[in-house]
């Protein structure tokens, strides 16, 4: 009598197991360093094919009014609580100034009236959240190209860093980073306005930033002041933002 | 002799040559890449597991596929997943598992933790993979005439009264010899050109929830009704895909798991030359 080498039952039980095997190993392998270091290059190839599609600078798409969410969701921090925010909400942002300062020529700072006056850019865009969901608004302000023309960048100029006045809980206040390309992109501005309303406090008055074609954590709320950069290593954790230094990527335009 | 023999005697057995180079090595790049998309897919499902219809979609938006607890303040929630008006317990898999509120459960996801950051890492990277690999399996079998030769199904299979035989002929387990071993039956055909399809779906739907891809081609965002529309499809999409892999696991046992996957490996397979029956 000759036995079947691997009996059928033996198979599948042999497979769940090396399965389970596999999926454990999996698991640790997914989060070793050098794993997740690699999974940057990743990061870069996604980009950089991005990039070059979207050399032409198209328009991320806009909706009509009646698109326009009921309730759009506040998301991340949404009641900052440090005094000297508090202290402006009370004031209606009445003291309040935008700094563009780092490598300008002209280091600039403006109230909210003088934002306000600037020539505005109005779109009705979607709202892309890194856990899945999107909503609709209508967001005006004036574009970041018009400020940063008007403050000169200098030419080693690389990245425009966001400095904002929340801290999610963190103790460390959230920043955000995006380079010259999305910086000067026709869509990408300051808004002051949400739905044709002020920006209410959730949803990161008095300004916040808008760069569409990219994800919502990229969206600076409270925004205080604009810095233009050569390089990210300095700033936080070094990876350009509050999320990317929790493992997030850079480049969120997936 | 009461020996119960092990295999088919040789003189009943031809052996032919099933599957390319090309197929086999993309076959098993696939394996490797649709599990580990699956897996992280799963991960970043559970950040926001809602999935819902239109161009948007968000807590107060109406979700017509939601897993998640039933009391998420109770000591002890149950899982409740919902499809349309329909609520399923599902406590222990989906919803609640390991005593912690999460659509899917740990042991489906990767990492196995909480960490959404890392999941889509993973999942952006496998499926740079995924696309080269299917890239080069279209182009090559396009070439090489692979899918119109054995994939297309032949006018004579299309007719109905022909289904319906392979149908029957399939739920007895009536398996082809000879010459009819030598080619795919309709029914095999209609699920390799399915999954080549809702594969291709996958990818599209997939880059449609990006919002640099939406911004290049806004086609896209009216081909699926929408980024949240897409969503839902490309999670459709990965269920029927998962339903595929079942079928098509239990069809290699049933057909005989050596010759098959031995098959997916070497290129040979050995076909039954029915003159022994």
């Amino acid at each position: 009598m000759t036995a079947p080498f691997l009996s059928r039952r033996g198979l599948v039980l042999g497979g769940a197991t090396l399965g389970g095997l596999l999926l454990a190993g999996c698991d640790r392998l997914s989060q070793a360093p050098a794993a997740v270091k690699f999974l940057d290059h990743d990061e870069e190839l996604t980009m950089g094919a991005q990039r070059l599609l979207l050399a032409g600078q198209p328009l991320a798409r806009e909706f009509k009014a009646s698109d326009i969410s009921r309730v759009f969701k506040p998301n991340g921090s949404t009641d900052p609580q440090s005094p000297a925010y508090l202290a402006m909400v009370r004031n209606n942002f009445a003291g309040w100034a935008l700094t563009v300062t780092g490598l300008v020529q002209r280091p600039l700072s403006l109230n909210l009236a003088q934002l306000r006056a600037m020539p505005a850019r109005t779109q009705i865009t979607r709202h892309d959240c890194v856990e899945g969901w999107s909503a609709i608004a209508g967001w005006t302000g004036p574009r970041l190209g018009d400020l940063l023309h008007a403050s000169g960048l200098r030419p080693n100029a690389r990245y425009i860093v966001f400095r904002c006045a929340d801290d999610l809980g963190g103790g460390s206040l959230y920043y955000e980073s995006i380079d010259l390309f999305d910086a000067f992109h026709p869509q990408t501005i300051l808004a002051h306005s949400m739905n044709g309303q002020r920006l209410a406090v959730a949803h990161g008055a008095p300004i916040r930033l808008r760069v569409e074609r990219q994800l919502g954590y990229k969206q600076a709320k409270y925004v205080m002041g604009v810095e233009v950069t050569d390089n990210l290593a300095h700033i936080g954790g070094g990876r350009g933002g509050f999320w990317e230094d929790r493992g997030y990527e850079w480049y969120a335009g997936i | 002799m009461s020996d119960i023999p092990v295999s088919e005697p040789l003189a009943d057995t031809e052996i032919i040559y099933r599957h390319t180079l090309v197929v086999r090595a993309t076959h098993w790049i696939n394996v490797v890449c649709m599990t580990l998309l699956l897996l992280s897919g799963l991960q970043i499902f559970n950040a926001h597991p809602m999935l819902y219809w239109g161009q948007k979609g968000d807590d107060f938006d109406h979700a017509f596929v939601s897993i998640g607890a039933d009391d998420w303040r109770k000591p002890h929630p149950e899982g409740v997943t919902r499809v349309g008006p329909l609520a399923i317990k599902t406590t222990g898999v989906f919803g609640v598992s390991s005593g912690e509120i999460r659509a899917y459960p740990a042991w489906l996801t990767l990492p196995a933790s909480r960490n959404l950051a890392l999941g889509r890492r993973w999942h952006f990277l496998m499926a740079w993979i995924f696309v080269v690999n299917g890239l080069v399996y279209l182009v090559s079998n396009l070439i090489n005439g692979h899918f119109k030769r054995d994939l297309a199904p032949t006018r004579e299979q299309i007719r109905p009264r022909h289904v319906w035989k392979d149908i029957v002929d399939h739920i007895r387990l009536k398996h082809p010899v000879g010459e009819d071993a030598k080619h795919y039956n309709v029914l095999q055909k209609l699920a390799y050109v399915g999954v080549i399809a809702l594969i291709i779906l996958m990818v599209l739907t997939g880059l449609t929830m990006s919002p640099g891809m939406d911004a290049l081609f806004p086609v896209l965002l009216n081909l699926f009704g929408g980024r949240q529309s897409a969503r839902t499809l490309h999670w459709i999409c990965a269920n029927l895909i998962v339903l595929f892999v079942i079928v098509h696991v239990v069809e290699v046992f049933i057909a005989g798991v050596f010759n098959e996957v031995g098959s997916m490996i070497t290129g040979r397979y050995r076909i039954k030359t029915g003159a022994g029956h």
